[in-house]
């Protein structure tokens, strides 16, 4: 293997405006982590417009520096005063806020901080090492694959995700139909444009983006009655001892290699992956009844294994084009607006964006752990600002944000309209992530699917008999059959169906 | 009967406490001490926790008064709070502490202590914080 490039990768992330950029990604990162409510997905829309403005590879730094920074920021709250800032760091509540009421709160946050300092930095060397070796497979890639990858994407991240797998595919339906608005690339026809010279020129993924994620999480988050509220949390000592560090080791180990591996799958990342590390520490515990009542495990477990998955969520996005999760599909806008295709190409025609963003997260890991131990105090005190100061300030930035992209007001209005669907959609119970990843995907599989038939001769039988696309297409046959398959078996084995559910 | 007591954790508010806890003991009533957190955000300076409210609870029994501890939530209004406070249990008498404030402070921000005076039903004490 060449090293130059990850040498030079360094280089690119040592330039001081780039250690800046990761630098703000990563305290933006923790400020949201810490406040519940707005998450990685919703900031980094919001965010998204000021990326054009600096270079490609520090956009990207920062965007990646808030995503994992909000893994670590999101852990503060769970153990401080039992209220999760993130999804990921839900089953850290448990143990962790046990702790902390044995005036151990410190002692959490810092195997928490240490967790995910170890299972980032496992990831990250997982990252080096495996993504070249996938891209470097991947470039043999033609359209057909990518047709066929795309609607493997889709499929997978609609049953794979949380909620309910038929409202998820009616969202990714909708995703790939508003994805075909526009004039079309091959033959100019006019596709759902109504008349109008604005939908003419399709929809922009940046006002989709902002609305789905930003405004209508603001939306929703106003709605809730904030019933609850705590007195100002105190910190210790956060330097746990070398007991609690010793009974932790294992589960640290553990939880680096679950979340790496769940990262990577579609539709996984760090909230599956960190459910999935907690419940394997639990079961394989010889006091199991010590979780929820102050276990170390209980805290490095998860916390580990959703920095692990954050960063290994990057392998199918920079190595393939597909974005794994909500928030990978937001950086893969980002890396579009900057003009970069995502993709196996990205390695040998971009090496600087590559390199950079992935050694950007060594140095970001190693700036959150110095940061997440002395800091815990000045966190905690954004959570004294209430939602009815902060949720205008963060429509105005939206925005003026959407406003700022193309200096016009049918973006704003496009933000609203988005906003508006993304609320309507979460009180429903449709989640907007399959929506925006269906339609990032989607002109990619367009336009793939017919570069490919024009290859074909018009004959479609040629994506069956390719062995890539062929095999990922057997893929998505299984994908789409699993439910089916699962009854099948669940009914030939009951016995073991219960015990599952027991254990 | 009862006394209410506006507590925050500062020099005003033990002062309040203090003096609702003499009065207390004076005429043998029950005091009722009100830390209001603000609802909205999820962390509010001014709320104490159960170490301080097991404390406070202490010196009144120190003082030989009977306390209770209330942690209602308020909105945008703290003197509606206390009506609410005083027409729910029959309360005589509303102890709070007083800071000094700008004019400029008070024609902006108002001040919360001035309408408990202005708008409470029942006589309101108010005490200084120790010099």
């Amino acid at each position: 293997m060449d090293i130059s490039p990850i040498l030079e990768g360094f280089g690119v992330v040592l330039e001081p405006a780039n250690l800046l950029y990761c630098f703000v990604g990563v305290i933006i990162g923790m400020l949201i982590g810490v406040l519940p409510g707005l998450g990685p997905g919703a900031t980094i829309a919001i965010l998204l417009p000021i990326t054009y403005g600096i270079g490609p590879v520090s956009a990207i730094i920062m965007l990646a520096g808030i995503f994992y920074g909000a893994q670590y920021g999101g852990t503060i709250t769970s153990v401080l005063l039992r209220l999760p800032g993130e999804a990921s760091s839900v089953v850290t509540v448990f143990d962790g806020f046990a702790l902390a009421k044995q005036g151990k709160a410190g002692t959490a946050l810092g195997i928490a901080a240490i967790g995910s300092f170890i299972g980032g930095t496992v990831s990250i060397l997982g990252l080096t090492l495996v993504a070249p070796v996938v891209a470097g497979f991947a470039v043999d890639f033609g359209p057909p694959e990518y047709a066929a990858l795309g609607i493997l994407g889709v499929l997978l991240i609609s049953s794979i995700g949380n909620g309910n797998k038929l409202k998820a595919i009616i969202a990714a339906c909708v995703g790939l139909l508003i994805a075909t608005v526009g004039r079309d690339t091959f033959t100019g026809a006019e596709r759902f444009t109504f008349g109008s010279l604005n939908l003419a020129e399709g929809i922009d993924f940046i006002p989709i983006a902002m609305g789905l994620f930003g405004l209508s999480e603001i939306l929703y988050n106003l709605e809730e009655r904030h019933n609850q509220v705590h007195s100002p949390a105190k910190v210790g000592n956060v330097w746990p001892s070398r007991k609690d560090l010793g009974q932790a080791k294992g589960a640290i180990g553990r939880g680096s290699l679950i979340g790496f591996v769940l990262g990577v799958l579609p539709g996984g990342g760090a909230v599956l992956s960190s459910l999935a590390a907690y419940a394997l520490e639990k079961r394989r515990a010889k006091q199991p009844e010590r979780f929820g009542r102050g276990a170390v495990e209980g805290v490095a477990a998860p916390e580990t294994a959703n920095n692990a998955a954050a960063t290994s969520s990057f392998i199918p996005l920079l190595t393939l084009g597909i974005p794994a999760n909500a928030t990978m599909a937001l950086i893969f806008g980002a890396l579009l607006i900057q003009g970069i295709q995502p993709g196996p190409q990205l390695v040998t025609e971009h090496p600087d964006v590559f390199w950079g963003v992935v050694n950007s997260m060594y140095i970001g890991n190693i700036l959150l752990l110095i940061m997440s131990i002395p800091m815990v105090g000045v966190f905690v005190r954004i959570l004294r600002v209430r939602p009815a100061i902060m949720a205008p300030i963060t429509v105005l930035i939206t925005l003026l944000g959407a406003y700022t992209v193309r200096n016009q007001v049918y973006d704003i209005f496009l933000v609203i309209v988005f906003g508006v669907l993304g609320y309507l959609m979460k009180k429903f119970g449709f989640e907007p992530g399959p929506l925006v990843l269906a339609f990032v995907l989607g002109s990619m599989i367009e336009s793939s699917a017919r570069q490919s038939l024009l290859i074909f001769g018009g004959d479609p039988a040629g994506f069956l008999t390719r062995p890539i696309s062929g095999t990922i297409f057997a893929l998505v046959l299984l994908v789409a059959l699993w439910p089916l398959i699962g009854r099948f078996v669940r009914r030939k084995t009951p016995a073991r169906v219960e015990e599952k559910i027991s254990s | 009967m009862t006394i209410l007591v506006g507590y925050l954790p500062t020099p005003e508010g033990a002062a309040a406490v203090d003096a609702g806890l003499r009065e207390g003991a004076l005429r043998g009533e029950r005091v009722i001490i009100v830390n209001s957190p603000r609802r909205g955000a999820p962390v509010d300076e001014h709320m104490i926790d159960d170490a301080a409210g097991a404390e406070l609870l202490r010196r009144a029994r120190e003082a030989g008064v009977d306390a209770e501890l209330r942690q209602p939530l308020h909105d945008d209004d703290l003197p509606e709070t206390f009506e609410q406070l005083v027409r729910e249990t029959g309360a005589t008498l509303i102890v709070i502490g007083l800071r000094h404030r700008s004019l400029v402070g008070k024609f902006i921000m108002g001040s919360e202590a001035q309408r408990i005076l202005m708008e409470s039903s029942v006589p309101v004490l108010t005490v200084k914080a120790a010099q």
